[in-house]
């Protein structure tokens, strides 16, 4: 691990001025210190923030309130969270391990870095890790990698679980730094890799993450995550799928659908979903919304088996969200 | 790099170094404070061998910084036990054969004793999932899911 000098602040001024500096946040740390020992990150100076008033989860009518310093653990466990949204609980559940999940917090969660085997071996061409290098995946082992949204320069997905379930959820991030406050959606924090794969969020230099917002309605109520990977716990997603279905009077009124594990960044399926609307929620209806979702997938060498597996985790998902009642 | 103090409840005894920052917790507590039985395997997250309580939580030892810890409490596998009386999930992974070789054991039974806190042991198939951080390459699994049923039932 190369060194750094490090701090822990107690406000929020202090961290945004430490980060203006050039410090880089430090939260539970599960991706940032595993990369910093395999020398992928080098950051100089660390910022501390876990003393920031920053973990509150709290309901504001029907919409659910995270803080960015909840710790994952907290979040999947937290009364307000299952009643308002149980689909978060959900996808929280299905990702990492009891112990990564006590430690590792919302913000971080998101801002996770990629599970590609090549961005993690300091000896192969990465573009993410090291600009203009190449991509080792594409004419590699690239069974785990994204079919959607890829561009000749990288095919990592997105790992988060959680960040599929705030997608289909219509999220937003509150964020504050330097320009003062700003709130955007969640799906657009992640860039697509382009030409510039090493460039992977959407905050400026010094913004920190203080709190996502996940507005309630009638989404929430028939909604689940179904996440498919080699082993039944502790893996990272081949195919998952966030969905949810306002259902009345036997007729699909509103739908949501987002995938993880198939795209560079969570991916949500609008097509699919505007398929579905005035639909009775029957298997029909579902592998026709499945279909659309498949439609320009770009498979690679290794992961052609992706797009039906897609297809029938969609179909799936969307008859386990519709048996909810 | 200047080394930094830091003070850490360790199994409730305060006790202070004075490490780079680099120093993972993991590292801490074998190589500073001599505490061995917390284990290094993948020092990488993935098999849970360094699982210790902070706070009464459970975390991977290896995937944080001693420096971030200062003022915290934390419970190590030498802390479980009460003079020579065993922890009750200690004996129970004696009397389930819990273990072949041992080395993933002391993160083994931390972890289940935070499983079973946890409330999260009520079933063989819970206990599978919530103790899935911790991998045991000698696959002595039925062991350890029977040791910790037994140690959730008797608490």
């Amino acid at each position: 691990m190369f060194p750094f000098s490090f701090d822990k602040v107690s406000t929020e001024d202090e961290a945004l001025r430490a980060a203006a500096a050039g410090g880089r946040f430090l939260a539970g740390g599960t991706t940032l210190i595993d990369l910093m020992r395999e020398e992928i990150e080098q950051p100089r100076h660390l910022v501390d923030i876990n003393a920031l008033p920053l973990a509150e989860i709290r309901a504001e009518g029907s919409d659910l309130l995270i803080g960015a310093l909840a710790r994952m653990a907290d979040v999947a466990g937290h009364p307000e969270t299952l009643r308002l949204h149980p689909l978060i609980a959900e996808s929280l559940l299905e990702g990492a391990s009891p112990q990564l999940r006590n430690a590792a917090s919302i913000g971080g969660n998101l801002l996770q870095r990629v599970r590609c085997p090549y961005f993690r071996m300091r000896d192969a061409a990465c573009n993410k890790r090291m600009p203009g290098s190449g991509c080792s995946a594409i004419g590699g082992l690239n069974a785990g990698h994204a079919i959607m949204g890829t561009s000749e320069h990288c095919v990592a997905t997105h790992p988060s679980d959680l960040a599929v379930a705030l997608v289909a959820l219509d999220a937003t991030l509150r964020v504050r730094g330097p320009e003062g406050e700003r709130g955007f959606p969640v799906e657009d924090l992640f860039r697509l890799p382009g030409e510039t794969p090493h460039l992977e969020h959407t905050l400026m230099p010094g913004e920190l993450i203080v709190e996502v917002w996940v507005p309630g309605g009638p989404p929430a109520r028939k909604a689940r995550y179904l996440k498919v990977r080699d082993r039944a716990s502790y893996e990272f997603a081949l195919v998952s799928t966030a969905v949810a279905l306002d259902i009345q009077d036997g007729r699909i009124l509103g739908a949501r659908i987002a995938a993880g594990g198939v795209g560079t960044r969570p991916w949500r399926m609008r097509a699919s979903e505007a398929a579905l609307i005035g639909k009775a929620p029957v298997r029909e209806a579902f592998s026709a919304a499945a279909e659309l979702a498949v439609r320009g997938a770009r498979p690679l060498s290794g992961n052609h088996y992706k797009v039906d597996l897609l297809r029938r985790t969609i179909v799936r998902a969307l008859e386990m969200a519709g048996e909810m009642t | 790099m200047s080394a930094r103090g830091v003070t850490i409840t360790v199994n409730g005894e305060a006790r202070s170094i004075a490490c780079d920052p680099r120093t993972s917790l993991l590292d801490a507590l074998r190589e500073h404070l001599h505490l061995t039985g917390t284990k290094k395997g993948c020092n990488q997250g993935a098999c849970g061998a360094c699982t210790v309580l902070v706070d009464g939580r459970r975390i991977n030892a290896c995937l944080t910084l001693a420096v971030m810890h200062h003022g915290a409490e934390v419970t190590t596998i030498e802390g479980l036990a009460t003079g020579d009386a065993l922890h009750p999930l200690q004996a129970a992974f004696i009397d389930c054969d819990g273990l072949q070789c041992g080395f993933c054991t002391p993160g083994q039974i931390v972890s289940g004793v935070a499983c079973i806190n946890e409330g999260h042991a009520s079933s063989a198939a819970e206990i599978q999932a919530w103790m899935s951080g911790n991998i045991c390459r000698c696959g002595a699994y039925l062991g350890i899911i029977a040791a910790i049923s037994q140690a959730a039932g008797r608490s």
